[in-house]
């Protein structure tokens, strides 16, 4: 067939990038080879406006045992473990299809940790949604949330912990950013490569049908009003098929008749056959004819771009074929050999004998086209940049603040999310959700691990370097509110169009900023996702480069949660409280406007925090620890009484700022690296001795207990709310907004 | 003694079950596939959470049919303890073990939380160590735990004592809000009319180790080893 500038257009490549593709294979490809390329050379599949850039990230140390590149990266955490991790998005399908995108997102990345050889033992997520007043988005999120849950939970991995923010930005765009966490044995590592040639190539799972078809190049364009079109490019879960899969890949791995195994995700059969391909430096030959079929007349187009869900690709060992099969059989899965490991470093694809793909596996993987886009300032930034606080009029009373920051679904209880994920299956989780980052013990050691998906938007909108330092330092310092020892990180960079300069800026000075950090806190990235387009009708979404970092506890009888723990214990906040209001949680809900610079941070400074909490909680000094992040020092300092039944009482210092903003400041600001800690009245000394060697500001502020929540600035009441008031704006803020909707229905 | 934990093929809480009763309570346990047909001379069988087959039908409509059941319904009839935790609950009742059926929880959500059950009776072998009254603090993480059973059948179960589990509140008070998924009359877990086959939706295997929240589960285990030592619930094989 004659290949049309339409029909090049239709596979959203360039004209340039065909000219490439003809050089490549020295003559025209087929339909089937142009499909191929078409999504290995999507930005969903190449990383090609994002790679040159992820190169500067830190990606080694002396923990990392796997960097980016594989299904997942791999930190050593003793006793010859290996913690096995990774973040992926599956923000388009999620808007189209919210409870199969949402699922499938879940059931991707648990593919990615168990192809390592790891069985799986945690989940996170981080969410993005618009506002809840608008009944589409409150359906996007009931749907985004059961879909988590319905595959998380059928599968038995618990959902132990994530974060979720609102913004007007993510209205058509929601986030959804799902991370799992596996352990292996350190020495056990599976790696996604073919190699051998002759070695047989397997092909288990699920069936292949016409679903998915393209998806990874939907995730690689801009939404508009004709997107609810796409709707059949989304996929269905099922995770009966990947809790059997999951079970029988691992049992396979067991035996040592394996060489390799990639998930057919994103660009299913072709991105794993040319990608284990690639990996290996060998070639892979298959005959999609003998691929199992959910519908009859497929074409070899159809087959090799599917995206069906649930179906692994694996090279087996030579004279071993009857070990694997009679594993699958157990499990009533059927692994069906469909080709084999070639010398030739080429994908070659054959139907019914006939050869309609021969393509060299590089060409499709290191080879494919990388840009650096150009970059320019936002228009935008230095206007948003501007704050003036006495623009906004005369300031709200502190106490109706208070409430309002308390009921704001960004800060309140996110209860009704995470009742409904199974988030102490495996019976592991030491810190459920709510309490803090999410703990899981390692049955077998002394150690569990702490984990944190976090990312403010507005800081980076509004600064995108300094947003993303903000990010990693946030989701490392949760982990070290627990008492664990940050050791690597994972990142899923939600961004607009990468072709417009204004956007590509952002991500390229977030990466900037994100480097700075990992660099300054000793935390390598291990691997990731990046999702760009992330736009409805031009408009792009907050930029959201999200962070997961894990973390390593020694003792798991040695850690912290957010929460008070005895009456009488002393108070003492962390850190330097400054009037920094920029694109504070305080400035949207009241004001309505993300404007400002964002908080300033030292890095060193937040580095020295982390290895005192981390220090403290381990010679069990610091009984409860939570760090001030949207809403400020207030916001935190209640969550610390919720669920407890204690009270509080604080004294704070006047800040530095225009006339009427001073208690609104000492109270809301939202200044980084502060964090505040409960400590029994004997061991305030020590802990403040301790604080002031690492050079990290520490000042007593007050004591647990009573019923109400206190907070006085120099001397001077300004809030004196009852604990049970405030704890019930908290705990409805989030639900009642589900509750209402159905209500109404 | 000896604990065996049915597993099928989509059951995740198998492994939390085994680690309950081998590492937490020191007794022996074996993992045993579903499609087996022995029970390998246990002495106690559990039935544990999970999703059995998927349970896109039914909860735990299929399970039935696996090859083991055969031989938990003739441990069972030989007055064996039996003892089936959320999804094993649903298989209980699917295979008609016990009576009545499961709903979607009223909130039509799933729903995981730790609540509070009170043991009513303990002439079981799974509440015998339990002291009668006493709430215990146990999670709970199903989406169709929704218990019902036709009027009479209720009427039944309530005079022969056969409702063993009820959701109550902290203070131990059978309130409606402290019902998780709107079972009738509180309902959360209960026996068969021999006392020896036990079905729950509360998870007690979750709730053995203070570290992870609660050990009041615990106490169901120790339950059976009491009551299998002592001969109670000996299995006439």
């Amino acid at each position: 067939m004659t290949i049309t500038n339409e029909l090049i257009a239709q596979h959203g490549l360039t004209l340039d990038e065909y000219q490439r593709i003809v050089d490549t294979l020295g003559r025209e490809p087929t339909l089937t080879e142009l499909g191929i390329f078409s999504v290995m050379w999507s930005e969903h599949c190449s990383y090609k406006s994002s790679r040159v850039h992820l190169k500067t990230l830190p990606t080694s140390g002396k923990r990392v045992l796997q960097g980016p590149g594989e299904n997942a990266g791999a930190v050593d955490i003793g006793d010859g473990l290996a913690a096995i991790f990774k973040i992926e998005s599956h923000n388009h399908p999620s808007f189209i299809e919210p409870y199969q995108g949402a699922a499938t997102g879940v059931g991707g990345i648990i593919r990615d940790i168990f192809t390592m050889g790891a069985r799986p033992i945690a989940l996170l997520n981080s969410l993005r949604f618009g506002s809840l007043e608008d009944p589409l988005v409150r359906r996007t999120m009931t749907g985004v949330v059961a879909g988590i849950a319905g595959y998380g939970n059928s599968i038995g991995i618990p959902t132990v912990g994530g974060e979720i923010g609102f913004d007007e930005s993510y209205t058509g765009n929601p986030l959804v950013n799902v991370f799992c966490l596996g352990t292996s044995k350190a020495t056990e590592i599976v790696k996604a490569v073919a190699s051998g040639a002759g070695n047989p190539v397997y092909y288990v799972g699920a069936k292949t049908g016409r679903d998915g078809i393209h998806g990874a190049t939907m995730a690689s364009a801009e939404f508009d009003e004709k997107s609810a079109e796409k709707r059949p490019a989304v996929q269905v879960g099922d995770p009966f098929m990947e809790k059997l899969l999951l079970e029988a890949c691992l049992e396979v791995m067991r035996t040592d008749a394996l060489v390799g195994i990639q998930d057919m995700g994103a660009a299913g059969l072709t991105s794993s056959s040319s990608e284990m391909g690639s990996r290996g430096g060998a070639g892979v030959e298959i005959d999609v004819s003998l691929v199992p079929q959910r519908e009859s007349g497929m074409t070899p187009y159809e087959i090799m771009l599917s995206e069906s869900q649930e179906r692994m690709l694996l090279v087996a060992k030579r004279g071993r074929e009857g070990e694997v099969e009679r594993i699958f059989e157990k499990w009533d899965l059927h692994a069906v050999r469909i080709g084999e490991v070639t010398t030739d470093g080429r994908l070659r694809v054959k139907h019914r004998g006939e050869v309609v793909a021969d393509i060299p596996n590089k060409a499709l993987t290191d080879e494919a086209p990388r840009y650096r886009r150009p970059t320019a300032e936002p228009s935008y930034l230095k206007e948003a940049q501007q704050l003036d606080l006495a623009s906004l009029g005369k300031p709200l009373a502190v106490r109706d603040v208070f409430r309002r920051l308390l009921a704001a679904p960004e800060t309140a209880s996110k209860r009704w999310v995470y009742r409904q994920y199974d988030h102490m299956v495996r019976t592991n989780t030491l810190v459920l959700p709510g309490m803090g980052a999410g703990v899981v013990r390692i049955k077998g050691t002394r150690r569990a691990l702490a984990l944190s998906v976090d990312c403010n938007g507005r800081f980076v909108y509004l600064d995108p370097f300094v947003g993303a330092q903000h990010a990693v330092a946030e989701a490392a310092r949760n982990v070290a509110c627990a008492g664990a020892q940050p050791i690597g990180a994972t990142n899923c960079l939600n961004f607009g169009n990468p072709e417009k300069p204004d956007v590509m800026w952002q991500f390229v000075r977030a990466i900037e900023g994100m480097g700075a950090a990992c660099r300054a806190l000793d935390v390598p990235i291990t691997g990731g996702n990046v999702s760009l387009y992330n736009e409805t009708d031009g408009r792009a979404v907050l930029p959201t480069p999200v962070i997961g970092v894990v973390g390593l506890i020694d003792d798991a009888d040695r850690i912290a949660r957010r929460t008070f723990q005895t009456a009488g214990d002393a108070v003492v906040l962390l850190g330097e409280s400054r009037a920094e209001l920029g694109g504070s949680e305080y400035l949207k809900v009241i004001h309505g406007v993300v404007r400002g610079v964002p908080p300033a941070i030292d890095l060193a400074r937040e580095a020295a925090l982390q290895r005192f909490l981390v220090d403290g909680i381990a010679a069990g000094l610091i009984r409860s620890a939570h760090d001030c992040a949207e809403g400020g020092f207030a916001v935190a300092l209640a969550e610390c009484c919720f669920d407890t039944g204690l009270g509080v009482s604080a004294e704070l210092s006047r800040l530095e700022t225009i006339e009427g903003f001073a208690d609104i400041a000492a109270l809301f600001s939202e200044s980084a690296s502060r964090v505040i800690v409960s400590v029994a009245p004997g061991a305030v000394e020590d802990v403040l001795s301790r604080a002031a060697a690492l050079n990290v500001p520490a000042v007593r502020i007050g004591t647990v207990g009573g019923s109400r929540i206190r907070i006085s600035v120099d001397g001077r009441a300004v809030l004196d709310e009852s604990l049970t008031d405030s704890e019930a704006l908290w705990s409805n803020g989030l639900e009642q907004y589900f509750e209402r909707a159905r209500a109404i229905a | 003694m000896k604990f065996a934990i049915v597993v099928f093929p989509g059951s995740n809480c198998d492994h939390d079950a085994h680690y309950a009763a081998e590492h937490v309570l020191g007794q022996q346990a074996e993992l045993i596939w579903h499609k087996d047909t022995s029970l390998k001379g246990a002495d106690v069988v559990v039935l544990p959470g999970g999703f059995a087959h998927g349970d896109y039908l039914r909860t735990g409509a299929i399970a039935r049919f696996s090859p083991i059941m055969q031989e938990v319904r003739r441990f069972a009839d030989g007055g064996g303890p039996v003892l089936g935790i959320c999804n094993g609950f649903q298989v209980l009742l699917e295979a008609g073990m016990l009576p009545g059926a499961m709903l979607r929880n009223a909130s039509l959500h799933f729903h995981c939380e730790h609540v509070y059950v009170n043991v009513e009776q303990t002439d079981t072998p799974f509440t015998i160590a339990c002291t009668p009254g006493r709430a215990l603090r146990i999670p709970v993480a199903h989406g169709e735990g929704n218990y019902y059973a036709e009027p009479d059948v209720l009427a039944r179960l309530e005079k022969n004592r056969q409702v063993v589990f009820r959701y109550v509140d902290a203070s131990g008070q059978r309130t409606a809000a402290a019902n998780p998924n709107g079972s009738l009359n509180n309902i959360a877990g209960l026996c068969n009319e021999r006392r020896n086959v036990v079905g729950l939706m509360p998870h007690p295997e979750r709730a053995c180790e203070l570290s992870v929240g609660s050990a009041d589960g615990l106490v169901l285990f120790e339950s059976a080893v009491k009551a299998v030592s002592e001969g109670a619930f000996a299995i006439s094989r």
